[in-house]
């Protein structure tokens, strides 16, 4: 195994002076030590208050239904029960959708999906309460349910308005284009399994507010949420968050309806509550990543080039809009991925089906818009008898060809470089000729190799969500204490602040303090999603520290007759012309002198727009950029596979905390493999989820991981003014493992001497990669007998 | 009944039964960094280390403590992550590579691994210490197959065991603190009622009888009472369903139950021992199985689970039954009047999760032929993960050789029943399917086209019915390429995967 080199001696980014493991050292998780040692506090593991009560919801067990009657009675007088709720006890606002109406706390007379909450019941236990919630009596009146794209499709039931992207004259184009290919993949979606569940406790304050402690990464929308409901003001409401065991994109509007109830029953009966979903009810019931079904046409030239591409982007957003606004839209802007399309319609449609609303995913619609055109660019290499990195690297974004489908151009062209490197230091080519020659001495065995690069957009696509606070404390003894709008999940957003902040003061990491995110210190929030929290947060940080930092030089050139010049923070140490005093010793200095040691700092991001009338614009601020190069190798009598070899170059600008930052691109590596191999989301023909448990739902473990796993920073600062010129990084590297699937698609199209790209539709698991082989043997067999392939009935 | 937990010797009189380690280690001891992720014994991160008094040292090994009824840990030494260190203000090796190698992110499966990684360096010891490379790192895998990360993508945390394995003098650092609890030697006595606890709606007891007349005797007295021994499926009706199971009876402590006897003529095989166990056992007498059993389910559920659970449970889908299946074990089962009668594995499958194990008797002891172990074998498990995963489609393929030309095929998955291919096996017994090494293609596609006589498999979430069809031939064929190379002495092609 060669082994990832991270440079813990980096030299610093540009700040103020050095800071014992500032900005750019690969310096451990914050908290890292806590984690090891089974010390760090997740919601389950706080002290339970005397009086606690326990939630459990009685959840539909049809997809679309009429309620005719319920019959709470067995649940009320069950053991230990002390409240049950429906929807007509909320006393405030129903409907908890984070952006469009269409989440009802508890479902009135209708229910739209199989697992929908229609009461919940608090106990003295979480067992009672789970077993009272099973005695409801309900009479259902079966209502017509619509439970696939298809279905959706066909009955054209939408939850929001469809989208368009228009650039030139695709229809044209195609037509009159030397080439033309159309397609269809579909992508399944993804449960987010993070390892610690949806958890949120409520306690009732003095004034008949709310104090909720929750497992979320958006508290400023639980805050309102939990306020609307109750039909309080906000000010009466704080969230707090202080980390999440894993949210990926499903804490982001999930966690709220578990804040909400615990809240309504912590009013309702002044006790405190603790809601914690089991995995089962947490699989069930809480929105997952889309299912995609893409269709395409495009029109090329001999050398592979994209003249125009028609494509239809339809998403499986579930009962309700939830977030699929703008997740059909990032699908849509990432649906050209790295490739000038020269001219495109790209149609967005958000198909409402009965099943659980989908929501936000790591990469947000971004993943499933790239494996439209990352399919149809092997089309068109097997079509041409072209190497698929060919075709790829020949429809690149580059100076002339720039721009969007959506308007933005593309300003800094990071790819073609990172990938002739990549291409280069994994030794692609020849170990095509080696694969081929493997292939060619093989009969049961085959391998595949694929390149293939992401390019992703860098900003909400809500325009007002890119902006952060931050509050910053200095304290007597120089402990600085930060606190900023963004949420800790693991990926290391509170320790890259507090380098940030160190890096600011030129003092030691370890005098820096991140304390819980809790809207009571800084408010108006945005969810920490989008790869957003560090750009955004950050900044904030920096600008309070900014703040700060004036008055405290003001004050020095006043108090020591020096020039601003001649300070320096450093070491720990403020330089002061020709004397230094230690950094305690300044600041004590500075408030016996009464300097103002606390800021609040805010970030907006600039230039963004988009405007949907037009659809053009400039949605995002930057891209981040990467390419991956994956092997793999297959087993042609079941279509088993094993995944030899990864190489990843990834650009992250200058980074933060390069061990960090390797982490985010390993993990989101692997777990967008997992998206595309082993991981498979099934519902039965009744609507019911069959993949609801960690038995039948499988994300990758240890034994997944190839051998061979390099992973490198690109290391070019970003030319945009970001945070010490780096990159956001959470979700980008989510999406190189689409090399995985199209290294598995090369080894099957292996088969036909690649001459034919087989139908592969993710997650690729060794069943359908057996049937994808399938494919390709009737291709090699005369025409007649093509037909007699038979499908498997998934 | 008495056990300790860290550093703190604990007397338990009352308890539910089926109350879980994990309950009673987070609300009752305060120890919150286990953590339930799941519940079923699916993703570790409740792991934590079990040690019981072997031979004359403490023998420790990884558990899901949210599967594992705490009535089973009579005298054992439960360490938490909380309990590794040698020192409060100190860390373990194996918490100190973790932060080195960036091993966190979220941190909420984190223990789970430190304690897995733990146990690997206590139960590697000074060998593991020193084998090269690619052994320490199947070794690292295995240890923390039972363990789900969603944020790392693992590489960090396979650097760290790795790295920890380095440290080997200060691997058993918290065992050398051990303060002996002299009451942890054993209890006299029986039947053993371990701890009970009078409910508002009944009794609940948990027995742990120590020998199999104890065990007879509380069969007729609690003829409702469940059989548990490595919980590993019983248990899930506690956490998943929020059933309440008021009388168990463990079967851990009967030695007659948990022991394996190699003799010249058979093996026979405790149905109470755990994978764990049989994996040491077998390693050099079925490789092929042992191979199997590091992918029926993690290191944590290899250390509770056992094999008699595999077969009473009955499940269409169980690994072992296949093998068994074409090894024609035998089952030795016993009546609660001690009367015991022998049966054919074969036969014991009544029908869907239905066995001829009537009222009151228990599955014993299972025996194999040495004469049947020693025949070509080849196991086949197909599942969408490759580790820990249920299977779609488990193939079992028993060929006599040249000479005798006995031709044994057994699949899961493929009918409601773990099922022998009688007709299949009978065709192929009687044909010459291999010629000087060669196969011929055309008696495997008649050959196939008797599998499709004999199965009509279903499709659910692990696969179609399609693909498992496919795979029932696809998985004869295999077999029938390596037995026939094997059996000329030509060159195999390789496998996917080697399995350490």
């Amino acid at each position: 195994m060669r082994r990832i080199v991270v440079n813990a001696e980096l030299s610093p980014a540009t700040h103020t002076g050095s800071a014992a493991g500032g900005v750019g050292h690969s310096i451990a998780h914050e908290s890292a030590h806590k984690h090891v040692q089974g010390t760090a506090e997740y919601v389950d593991d706080l002290p339970l208050m005397p009086g606690t009560l326990f939630v459990a919801t009685g959840q539909s067990s049809k997809p679309h239904a009429r309620i005719r009657a319920l019959d709470l009675s067995a649940v009320k007088s069950a053991p230990g029960v002390i409240d049950v709720i429906v929807q007509g006890d909320i006393p405030g606002k129903v409907d908890v959708a984070p952006v469009y109406a269409g989440d009802p706390l508890l479902a009135g007379d209708v229910v739209e999906f199989i697992g929908q909450p229609i009461f919940a019941v608090a106990a003295t236990s979480f067992v009672e309460a789970q077993r009272a919630a099973l005695l409801a009596k309900i009479d259902y009146e079966e209502l017509p349910a619509q439970l696939t794209v298809e279905d959706s499709l066909a009955a054209q039931s939408f939850v929001l308005p469809q989208h368009q992207l228009l650039l030139g004259d695709p229809e044209a184009n195609i037509e009159s284009a030397p080439h033309q290919l159309s397609g269809e993949i579909y992508v399944r979606g993804q449960e987010h399994f993070y390892l610690e569940g949806q958890i949120s406790e409520a306690r009732l304050t003095e004034d008949g507010g709310i104090h909720v402690i929750s497992s979320s990464q958006h508290p400023t929308e639980l805050q309102k949420l939990v306020a609307e409901v109750l039909a309080i003001p906000f000010h009466l409401v704080v969230a707090e968050v202080r980390r999440m065991g894993g949210g990926f994109g499903g804490k982001e509007s999930q966690a709220a309806p578990l804040a909400c109830i615990a809240a309504l029953f912590a009013q309702r009966n002044r006790r405190p509550v603790r809601y914690r979903m089991p995995r089962r009810d947490d699989m069930i019931q809480t929105g997952k990543r889309h299912d995609f079904l893409n269709r395409w046409k495009a029109g090329f030239n001999s050398d592979g080039k994209l003249l125009g591409v028609d494509m239809l982007l339809a998403g499986k957003c579930g009962f309700s809009p939830d977030l699929s606004e703008g997740i059909v839209d990032r699908a849509m802007f990432h649906a050209d991925n790295a490739y000038f399309l020269n001219n495109a319609r790209i149609l967005g449609l958000r198909c409402k089906t009965h099943t659980v609303s989908n929501t936000a995913f790591r990469g947000f619609g971004g993943p499933k818009g790239m494996m439209a055109i990352e399919t149809l660019l092997e089309d068109i290499a097997r079509a041409l008898g072209k190497d698929p990195l060919d075709v790829r690297k020949a429809n690149l974004y580059q100076p002339g060809a720039d721009e969007t489908p959506y308007g933005q151009k593309i300003e800094q062209h990071v790819l073609p470089e990172l990938i002739e490197r990549l291409e280069k230091s994994s030794d692609y080519r020849a170990r095509r000729v080696a694969i081929t020659e493997f292939n060619n001495t093989h009969r049961t065995l085959k391998k595949g190799i694929a390149l293939t690069p992401v390019k992703f957009g860098i900003s909400f696509t809500a325009k007002h969500l890119n902006q952060a606070g931050a509050l910053l404390q200095i304290y007597t003894d120089g402990s600085l204490l930060i606190n900023h709008g963004g949420t800790e999940m693991g990926q290391g957003l509170y320790t890259k602040i507090q380098q940030i902040v160190a890096s600011a003061f030129g003092v030691s990491v370890h005098r820096v303090m991140v304390s819980s995110t809790r809207t009571d210190k800084v408010p108006n929030t945005s969810p920490t999603a989008a790869s957003s929290g560090t750009d955004l947060n950050g900044m904030a940080a920096k600008d309070a520290c900014d703040k700060i930092k004036a008055d405290l030089i003001a004050f020095a050139c006043e108090h020591f007759k020096i020039t601003a010049e001649q300070i320096q923070f450093n070491n720990d140490v403020v330089v002061l012309g020709e004397q230094e005093l230690a950094f305690p010793a300044f600041i004590k200095l500075a408030y016996l002198n009464r300097v103002a040691l606390s800021a609040t700092g805010h970030y907006r991001t600039p230039k963004i727009f988009y405007d949907r009338a037009t659809a053009k614009g400039q949605p995002f601020l930057y891209f981040a950029n990467g390419a991956a190069v994956s092997e793999v190798t297959l087993d042609c009598l079941t279509g088993e596979y094993k995944v030899e070899s990864v190489d990843i170059l990834h650009d992250v600008g200058k980074s933060l905390n390069p061990a960090i930052d390797i982490g985010q691109i390993e993990g989101g590596f692997i777990q967008g493999m997992g998206w595309l191999t082993t991981e498979e989301l099934l519902w039965d023909e009744k609507g019911r989820i069959i993949s609801n448990s960690p038995a039948n739902y499988k994300i990758p473990t240890a034994f997944d991981v190839p051998d061979i796993f390099n992973v490198e920073l690109f290391d070019e600062p970003n030319l945009e003014n970001t945070i010490h010129l780096s990159k956001a990084v959470g979700e980008p590297p989510l999406m190189l493992a689409i090399s995985v699937w199209a290294a598995l698609r090369d080894a099957c199209s292996s088969t036909t001497n690649y001459q034919f790209s087989p139908r592969l539709d993710t997650p690729a698991t060794p069943e359908r990669v057996y049937w994808a082989l399938q494919e390709c043997i009737a291709f090699n067999q005369p025409s007649e007998s093509k037909a007699l392939v038979t499908r498997g009935a998934i | 009944m008495r056990f300790v937990v860290n550093n703190v010797p604990v007397e338990l009189a009352e308890a539910a039964a089926d109350l879980t380690l994990l309950q009673y280690l987070r609300s009752q001891q305060h120890l919150m960094g286990t953590k339930e992720g799941c519940a079923s014994g699916d993703c570790g991160a409740c792991t934590v280390l079990v040690g019981r008094k072997g031979v004359d040292v403490m023998a420790y090994s990884t558990v899901n403590a949210c599967i594992c009824p705490l009535g089973s840990l009579q005298d054992c030494h439960i360490v938490t992550v909380e309990g590794l260190a040698a020192a409060p203000q100190e860390m373990h090796p194996v918490q100190t590579a973790m932060v080195e190698c960036h091993g966190s992110q979220c941190g909420f499966c984190t223990a789970g691994f430190v304690v897995s990684l733990a146990g690997l360096q206590l139960a590697g010891g000074a060998d593991l210490a020193e084998a090269d490379i690619a052994v320490q790192r199947a070794a690292v895998i295995d240890a923390i197959s039972g363990n789900l990360c969603r944020c790392t993508g693992y590489r960090p945390i396979i650097d760290a065991g790795l790295s920890a394995l380095k440290k080997p003098a200060q691997v058993a650092s918290f065992v050398q603190n051990w303060v002996p609890y002299a009451p942890l030697a054993g209890i006299d006595g029986e039947p053993a009622r371990a701890y009970g606890r009078n409910l508002s709606d009944g009794v609940s007891d948990y027995w742990q009888p120590h020998t199999e007349a104890a065990l007879q005797h509380l069969l007729v007295e609690y003829p409702q009472a469940r059989l548990v021994a490595g919980g590993t499926d019983l248990m899930l009706e506690v956490t998943q369903q929020y059933k309440s199971l008021p009388q168990l009876i463990d079967l851990n402590r009967i030695d007659s139950l948990c022991a394996i006897h190699i003799s010249d003529d058979e093996v026979v095989l405790g149905a109470a021992a755990n994978y764990s166990t049989i994996e040491k056992a077998l390693a050099k007498l079925s490789p092929e199985f042992v191979a199997l059993l590091a992918r029926l389910g993690s290191r944590q559920i290899r250390n509770r689970g056992t094999l008699g659970g595999n077969i009473c449970n009955a499940s269409p889908i169980a690994d072992a039954p296949p093998y068994l299946l074409v090894m024609d074990a035998e089952l030795e089962i016993v009546d609660s009047s001690g009367n015991a009668r022998r049966e054919l594995l074969t036969n014991f499958y009544r029908d869907y999760k239905k066995t001829t194990l009537g009222v009151g008797e228990y599955l014993a002891r299972i025996r194999i032929a040495r004469a049947q172990l020693a025949q070509p074998l080849k196991l086949f498990k197909i599942t969408k993960r490759y580790e820990d995963d249920i299977s779609a489609v488990m193939g079992a393929f028993c060929w006599g050789g040249q000479t005798s030309n006995e031709f044994k095929i057994a699949f899961g998955g493929m009918a409601a029943i773990p099922k022998r291919a009688s007709m299949t096996e009978q065709f192929l017994s009687n044909t010459e399917w291999c010629v000087a090494g060669d196969v011929d293609e055309e008696i495997l596609a008649q050959a196939c086209d008797l599998l499709h006589s004999e199965f009509s498999p279903l499709s659910d979430v692990r696969a179609s019915a399609a693909y498992r069809m496919a795979m029932a031939c696809n998985l004869l064929k295999k077999a029938c390429y390596e037995f026939a190379a094997e059996a000329s002495g030509k060159a195999l092609e390789t496998r996917l995967f080697s399995h350490a």
